[in-house]
């Protein structure tokens, strides 16, 4: 097989809050020879907040972020499902209407750039799933997570709206996904069976309705914890910002302690594949429970 | 050939309010055809199995939105999804369930005033001064009709409404369902309520800003009527008719572009200290700290900025079409 070679979106809190997932990002591919060039001249996609104050603006920059893939013919792969929607949901928009896709080129040119449509954009866990292979994984596998109970949290933004995610996201099903749960299994791992594996976090409104927030976290937390999870992951930053450094609001929200370490997607791959837990920046979790890093 | 019948175990919710202190499942084995729809299983589980058994149904057709029930937690109008392409992503045992069971009057009739009143309080009717007497046709462009992006078909099921976690966890948030139809009137160039309505919808706790983004009234939707972009427009109106509060939401909503034409790349803490201000800032000590112990904090110093950011400030400045 030819090597995988792909233009890295890192996002914002791959840079600053979740400085670990970035790290465990890149140590897995280069574990698993898969080469990410990095879009350093990538802006914010916005995160859906921007796309609330001004459409115009919020399509330019995101235009402009694939405009740089495209520069390197490459494939955008996303570590964020938030960029993950937003880059996709400007794709979706500018590859269907000529008009605004003029329109903001008439933008783009000012700066030298043009939109052309030729870059697709998908997640990281997709890359891996569809591209790489779960079976390759499998065999690179050399310390099994074995024995160990994980509960996956797919992410809204990866999911759903299904009509524009299953363009990149191998067809999962928004009610019934798996991309997860079998990669956990590749890894060696049980995947834990509950309800709100597909369900909201909370995240978008924690600023003004922290209560809504913490409610949501904490429904799904304590889901995953009375089906005996040991751990849970998730392939965004954003609900793992929320599941991992809430803990403490969530806790005393739902009136049960929520105790339960929350790995990155790619510090679980990591793990698996004997990587030193330093390169995949465990120590930047708040909760360590079971991780056993000292 | 394909499969033309499949034997289909079918896990229904039972609970009569008057009867029940709690609800329970009953097992019905059937056959089903490869045609056959969820309302023809509801109907055959009424006419073969158990007389009782209650469920809403009208139309037959996908307009009166009276049979929507969930599937396996899908919502679903039982008059248009199919049991076997439900078969394919549940497999063989299908648990039907009213939209809310925690609603539930008998079976799968559930009590929607929560989903009513929250109708009404977007004023879902056309406001316009019209004449008694007209002497000509009040017409609107097909342009301005498009404005209304088909939020006029929705057909009221509850499917997004109950498929809402905002509404389940947060009993003011108005839902996916009212914000549509108050789309529907303010999108269209007739109405005078516009701006009512958008006062309406600026509060916190049961406005605009309080829907979580997680696109499940997108994905429930029978209509595909895409009921997040809905709430998206009416963001944007609020920006566009100067409505807005100078609440946290918002300056959450500014401030990415402030930062972006900073930075570039979002500066995470100075978001939250411009959003909470100075003094609402400090509430968010208690994770801070121990972020900042498992060097999760960039401070201003060191915040890392995007290459090329000459670029990013000019598109900032050029592409902005909204003023605040």
């Amino acid at each position: 097989m030819e090597k995988l070679k792909y233009a890295l979106y890192t996002g914002c809190t791959a840079r600053e809050s979740t400085p670990e997932l970035l790290k465990s990002t890149l140590a897995i591919a280069d574990k698993l020879g898969i080469e990410l060039v990095l879009l350093d001249e990538a802006s914010c996609c916005g995160a859906s907040h921007l796309q609330d104050f001004d459409d115009m603006l919020s399509l330019t920059l995101n235009a402009r972020n694939l405009c740089y893939a495209e520069k390197l013919g490459l494939t955008m792969v996303t570590i964020c499902n938030t960029c993950q929607l937003n880059t996709a949901l400007t794709k979706d928009r500018l590859d269907s209407d000529p008009e605004l896709k003029a329109k903001v080129n008439e933008k783009l040119a000012e700066v030298g750039l043009e939109y052309k449509g030729t870059s697709e954009v998908k997640h990281f866990l997709y890359a891996l799933q569809d591209d790489y292979g779960y079976d390759k994984i499998a065999q690179a596998v050399t310390n099994p997570i074995a024995d160990i109970n994980v509960a996956s949290f797919y992410g809204c933004h990866n999911i759903r709206p299904s009509h524009l995610q299953n363009k990149s996201n191998g067809g999962e099903n928004a009610y019934k996904p798996v991309s997860l749960d079998n990669l956990v299994v590749a890894l060696g791992g049980n995947a834990v069976e509950y309800e709100s594996k597909n369900k909201c976090c909370g995240f978008h409104v924690e600023l003004q309705n922290p209560q809504t927030a913490n409610r949501l976290s904490g429904t799904a937390m304590l889901d995953a914890i009375d089906n005996n999870a040991d751990m849970m992951v998730t392939p965004c930053p954003l609900c793992h910002l929320r599941m991992d450094v809430q803990q403490h609001g969530i806790s005393k929200e739902v009136g049960r302690p929520v105790d339960i370490a929350v790995l990155h997607l790619p510090q679980m791959v990591g793990i698996a594949l004997g990587i030193d837990p330093k390169e995949l920046g465990l120590h930047h979790n708040i909760n360590q429970k079971g991780l056993n890093l000292k | 050939m394909s499969v033309e019948t499949k034997k289909l175990k079918f896990k229904v919710f039972r609970f009569n309010k008057d009867t029940d202190y709690l609800p329970y499942y009953d097992t019905i084995e059937m056959e089903v055809t490869k045609d056959e729809l969820v309302l023809d299983v509801m109907n055959r589980i009424k006419w073969e199995h158990d007389g009782s058994f209650s469920y809403r149904r009208s139309c037959r057709h996908g307009i009166c939105g009276s049979c929507a029930i969930k599937v396996n937690q899908k919502p679903t109008l039982a008059c248009k999804d199919n049991v076997f392409e439900l078969v394919e992503i549940f497999g063989e045992e299908l648990v039907l369930e009213p939209q809310d069971i925690k609603r539930a009057y008998k079976d799968m009739v559930i009590d929607k005033s929560n989903f009513w009143e929250k109708y009404d309080k977007v004023q879902p009717y056309l406001i316009a001064d019209i004449e008694e007497f007209p002497t000509e046709e009040n017409i609107v462009s097909k342009e301005d009709a498009e404005k209304i992006d088909e939020a006029d078909y929705c057909i009221a099921c509850g499917s997004c409404f109950y498929a809402c976690p905002a509404v389940e966890v947060n009993n003011e948030y108005i839902g996916p369902m009212a914000l549509t139809k108050a789309w529907r009137f303010n999108a269209d160039v007739r109405d005078n309520a516009v701006d009512d309505r958008l006062n309406t919808l600026q509060q916190l706790g049961s406005g605009i800003w309080d829907c979580v983004k997680c696109n499940e009234c997108a994905e429930a939707c029978p209509k595909e009527l895409d009921p997040i972009g809905k709430i998206t427009k009416l963001h944007l109106q609020t920006f566009e008719k100067e409505k807005s509060l100078n609440n946290v939401a918002v300056r959450h909503a500014v401030g990415f572009k402030w930062s972006i034409k900073k930075h570039g790349i979002l500066d995470e803490g100075e978001l939250v200290r411009y959003s909470e201000g100075n003094f609402g800032v400090m509430k968010h000590i208690p994770e801070a700290i121990p972020m900042l112990m498992h060097g999760k904090l960039v401070f201003p110093w060191n915040m890392p900025k995007s290459k090329n950011l000459d670029e990013i400030k000019k598109l900032v400045d050029i592409a902005s079409t909204v003023k605040y």
